[in-house]
């Protein structure tokens, strides 16, 4: 039942924020206090331009993780509209150019998957506990196997 | 039909269904509050102003900050992070936001404040379009909710400007 309910509410997710991965795992402690490692994180995807303050999940070329920080500084065209972006974790001393590849000094908007809008604490922790212990992993689908094996119905 | 894993899996379910409605429903409350805040920027000091060898205008100012954001604090807020963003328009840029400061607001009781402060990011342009220019300083404000919907807002001050000669 939770299972299948999780699935369900995870399409419909998908379906209402427009977005391929509606709901993020905090993996790091840049954003802290705010997030915590173990937070999930709603995402959105506006056609709205991107301004200064705003969180924003981006992928740098190159890296399979996806990186949730804060946007600090943007600068928008006058004639193509397009953005150039920096941004910075709020527990980062610094900017995230050194998280840039290498050359890079800005965002531009298809770096950008979603923006963060809405929180739930400790939720992800099952993720990152499957992620980094996958024995765990094993045992959960083993134990839920079991289940369907041997129940009488 | 009545197995003991059968009865923990539907007392499981029903348990995160009901732990999901009390957090959707205590993400709701903070609909119901109005936060009436005030800022107050002055810019005391222009302490230098000049062009990066790569062409890019830079300045390092000195502000006094003050601010009342107690109103924007719920039972279920975590923390409030502020930030001061130089906003300003050139030719070749439409719009240009510059973070110049940034903090955390953890509790209500820190949420009145006065700081005499330089700005903690560098404050650069792409070009060199920033003398005698006229900006704003906007006072951002992110509401993080111990869980839920997080809410944004800003205060726009109008009226700066930057020297027409670089120093």
């Amino acid at each position: 039942m939770i299972v299948t309910s999780a699935l369900i509410i995870w399409k419909a997710l998908m379906c209402i924020t427009g977005s391929e991965s509606p709901v993020v795992v905090v993996l790091s402690e840049s954003m802290e206090p705010g997030f915590k490692r173990g937070d999930i994180l709603f995402l959105h995807m506006s056609k709205e331009p991107i301004r200064a303050g705003e969180i924003v999940v981006f992928n740098v070329d190159g890296r399979e993780i996806p990186i949730v920080h804060r946007v600090i500084k943007v600068h928008e065209r006058q004639d193509t509209g397009e953005v150039d972006v920096l941004t910075k974790g709020d527990n980062n001393p610094g900017d995230d150019r050194l998280l840039y590849a290498q050359g890079q000094h800005w965002l531009q908007r298809q770096h950008i998957m979603g923006r963060a809008v809405g929180f739930l604490p400790y939720v992800g922790w099952v993720t990152i506990i499957m992620t980094e212990k996958p024995i765990i992993k094993y045992i959960l689908i083993g134990a839920l196997g079991l289940l369907v094996i041997t129940s009488k119905d | 039909m009545h197995s003991f894993g059968y009865r923990l899996n539907a007392l499981l379910t029903f348990a995160v269904t009901i732990l999901a409605l009390m957090c959707a429903i205590a993400s709701l409350s903070d609909n119901f509050n109005t936060p009436s805040p005030s800022a107050e920027i002055q810019i005391t000091n222009i302490n230098w102003f000049q062009k990066q060898p790569q062409g890019n205008d830079e300045v390092s100012l000195t502000m006094n900050i003050s601010a009342d954001l107690q109103s924007l604090f719920t039972w279920n807020t975590k923390q409030v992070f502020i930030f001061v963003a130089a906003e300003y328009e050139t030719p070749k840029n439409s719009l240009n936001q510059v973070s110049l400061w940034d903090a955390i607001i953890p509790a209500k009781e820190h949420a009145k404040f006065w700081i005499h402060t330089s700005n903690k990011y560098r404050f650069v342009d792409q070009g060199n379009n920033l003398r005698g220019k006229e900006f704003n300083l906007t006072l951002h404000w992110h509401v993080m909710p111990k869980t839920g919907k997080m809410f944004a807002d800003k205060i726009v001050m109008t009226g700066y400007s930057l020297p027409e000669e670089y120093r």
